[in-house]
């Protein structure tokens, strides 16, 4: 295999273990505070996706500075989003604390389909794929036969902006130690005086705004969009969460990218059948789970009886 | 206490399927949709007076006595609604779907509603059913009926791969095995050549004793719609997988699920296998899943990968959390419910799935222990103890 192509399934492997990774940390992040999976996340991706290009359709008439745009549009689909996914957490997910987690599980699968759903046949031609505006500079760079595309660096280096920006309200942050108290022990976290609705409300919108951020950078990425999008991004980001270890952020942002990884070596070293990629990486998740049933950095637990 | 009490009457049982199959032929007759709004009105106005009254109370009961009694009059409720609207493709086609995605759920409802095991891949396994028959027809001189176990044993062996992650996991871990197989399935069947790739294989009709179950059904001078065979294979395959569960539910074999289910380490300590029950419970609701799928595949008559994805999946769950855990007449309920309700409520064409699932998200909510709930380890129906507050 040539060395171009080889740098280029290198690239685009890096791109989406970035994606994954992004919205790998949603999930564990939701599962973190209320040991719950919110299934909803791929759709709100979507939508998030969806809310950036509508924003896009409203001020390009007015505001012509890409850069600008890029800044107004992510922020717009974020600041949706995060106001979505402590909705969704108020309404859908605090209500069924007491119910089996079964339950959560379908109840957020299925506001993901009204999501979907909603996006198909209330966004103007819903049905039908979106071009997403190539806002980020197009230039390349060639390194002998390999090149690199400005906009993948620019958009690598914001995704992993975004999860410095995460580890550091997590850890250095008070509403971060808030968090990690509920992820510890949510009663204990209450009597010491946190607000547990609060801290529940802000994660979900912290994790739901990451998942925005995925969708518009999947779009600037693949300069399309359409309904179905965060379906599989969605179920990847989850195998990628649990892979890593639900509850660890680090373990998502690794899933993330072992995922992505599988995936490309699927892609590039099964020659009678790269076709077969998904089903490879899927495969390989599979025996992971089987040898490492917690996930690769397990969670702490100790079985109370 | 109970010796002194009559044993309710046999009455409400037959009304109540009496009323159901009724209003089943209505509802499946029903054509404009307005007269599809009205039914679904008048059936919950009817389910709230019924219960204000003490009717729905007073029918469970009866069920409960007269259980054999009841089942009889089930499957008759099933004939005679099939043998009204024999000429209705469309009607019969419904009713046998809805009978098979029945017994996956029974499955399923071995599975997660006894063992506690999760599987998010159940359109999988009525998959490789389907996908069995295809290639039973296409591949081999073995006659078609023989897909039908054929179909169960290949998705119970296939299944058996996820033995070991599943045994080792629990769970989301365990959720997210059955989803990733469920996935690799579907994404499997659209790559693979052999087996159609993206567009499917057909499936040819079952003939057996020169009976060939394509062609319309014609017996001394009744005729009905050609899907009408199927549906009494169907109905055949339901009441014993539907005997079947309920008489493992009553039986130890049962017990032991429960007790499992309940709680792992409690059982372990009384001696029970769990891996053991895990696998006969994973494997048994393979199986039943698959011998649906078998006969779902002659039903369509043509069969794709689209028709096993997630969401598929996510409807058999829907049908078993809907109809109340691990209660068998729940899943009857509630896949009726699931599978009719979309189909019949044509008049909002491309927002019915939305709606479907608005529904379903409401059901959670108000309704998070299901539409009928299950009565766990109920021996003596209609039975209960002096002691007030401590009821079945």
């Amino acid at each position: 295999m040539s060395l171009a192509l080889l740098g280029q399934y290198l690239v685009n492997g890096l791109m989406l273990g970035m994606m994954y990774g992004l919205v790998a940390v949603g999930f564990t992040l939701f599962f973190g505070v209320l040991d719950v999976i919110k299934f909803s996340h791929g759709d709100v991706l979507t939508v998030g996706a969806f809310t950036g290009f509508a924003t896009y359709l409203a001020i390009s008439a007015t505001v012509s500075v890409p850069w600008l745009q890029l800044i107004i549009i992510s922020t717009a689909a974020m600041l949706a989003m995060a106001v979505l996914g402590a909705l969704i957490a108020r309404f859908l997910v605090l209500p069924l604390r007491a119910a089996p987690a079964l339950n959560t599980l379908l109840i957020t699968l299925m506001l993901g389909t009204v999501l979907r759903e909603s996006v198909r046949l209330f966004f103007p031609d819903g049905s039908n794929p979106k071009p997403f505006p190539a806002l980020l500079p197009r230039d390349a760079f060639t390194f002998g036969l390999f090149t690199l595309r400005l906009d993948s660096v620019i958009l690598f280096v914001a995704g992993i902006a975004m999860i410095v920006a995460v580890h550091l309200v997590i850890n250095r942050s008070k509403l971060g130690l808030a968090i990690r108290a509920v992820a510890q022990d949510g009663e204990t976290a209450r009597i010491m005086g946190i607000n547990f609705t609060f801290v529940v409300l802000v994660t979900f919108a912290i994790g739901s705004a990451l998942a925005a951020f995925a969708g518009v950078m999947n779009g600037l990425y693949y300069n399309e969009i359409n309904f179905g999008m965060g379906l599989l991004l969605g179920v990847f980001g989850f195998s990628a969460a649990v892979v890593g270890g639900l509850g660890n952020i680090y373990g998502a942002i690794l899933g993330g990218f072992l995922f992505a990884g599988l995936q490309t070596i699927g892609a590039a070293a099964l020659p009678f059948a790269s076709a077969y990629k998904d089903v490879f990486a899927l495969a390989v998740i599979i025996a992971i789970m089987t040898v490492r049933p917690t996930g690769l950095i397990a969670e702490k637990t100790s079985e109370r009886v | 206490m109970s010796a002194t009490t009559k044993p309710p009457s046999r009455l409400p049982a037959l009304g109540c399927a009496a009323a159901a199959a009724l209003y089943g032929i209505l509802f499946l007759h029903a054509e404009s949709q307005l007269a599809v709004g009205a039914l679904l009105v008048a059936a919950a106005a009817g389910l709230a007076l019924a219960a204000r009254f003490g009717l729905v109370a007073r029918a469970r009961d009866s069920i409960g006595a007269h259980q054999p009694t009841f089942d009889a009059a089930a499957v008759i409720g099933v004939l005679a609604a099939a043998i009204v609207l024999r000429q209705q493709h469309f009607a019969i086609l419904m009713m046998t779907t809805a009978m098979l995605l029945m017994v996956a759920a029974l499955g399923l409802t071995v599975q997660f509603g006894f063992a506690g095991v999760v599987n998010f891949a159940g359109s999988a396994f009525l998959g490789i059913g389907c996908y069995t028959a295809a290639v039973v027809t296409r591949y081999t001189d073995l006659p078609a009926i023989l897909s039908l176990p054929l179909g169960g044993l290949v998705a119970a062996a296939i299944g058996s791969i996820l033995i070991l992650p599943m045994l080792r996991t629990r769970g989301h871990y365990a959720a997210l095995v059955t989803i990733a197989f469920g996935i690799l399935f579907k994404t499997f069947l659209e790559v693979n050549d052999t087996l159609g790739g993206p567009q499917g294989m057909q499936v040819k009709p079952i003939v057996a004793f020169g009976w060939n179950f394509g062609r319309p059904f014609r017996a001394w001078d009744f005729s009905a719609s050609f899907y009408f065979s199927y549906l009494l294979l169907a109905l055949a395959l339901l009441a014993f997988a539907f005997v079947l569960v309920r008489r493992l539910e009553r039986s130890w074999i049962g017990l032991s699920l429960d007790a499992i289910r309940l709680d792992e380490v409690a059982s372990a300590c009384y001696g029970l296998d769990i891996a053991r029950w895990k696998v006969f419970a994973f494997t048994l609701g393979n199986f039943l899943a698959g011998c649906a799928g078998a006969v779902y595949g002659h039903v369509l008559g043509f069969i794709a990968p689209n028709n096993f994805t997630f969401a598929d999946s996510l409807v058999l769950v829907s049908i078993v959390l809907l109809g109340g855990i691990g209660n068998v007449w729940g899943v009857a309920v509630a896949a009726v419910f699931v599978v009719m309700l979309p189909e019949k409520l044509q008049m909002i064409q491309e927002y019915r799935f939305a709606l479907y699932a608005v529904l379903v998200i409401l059901i959670l909510l108000f309704r998070p222990e299901g539409l009928l709930p299950r009565p766990l380890r109920d021996y003596l129906p209609g039975w209960t103890p002096k002691t007030p507050g401590a009821g079945a």
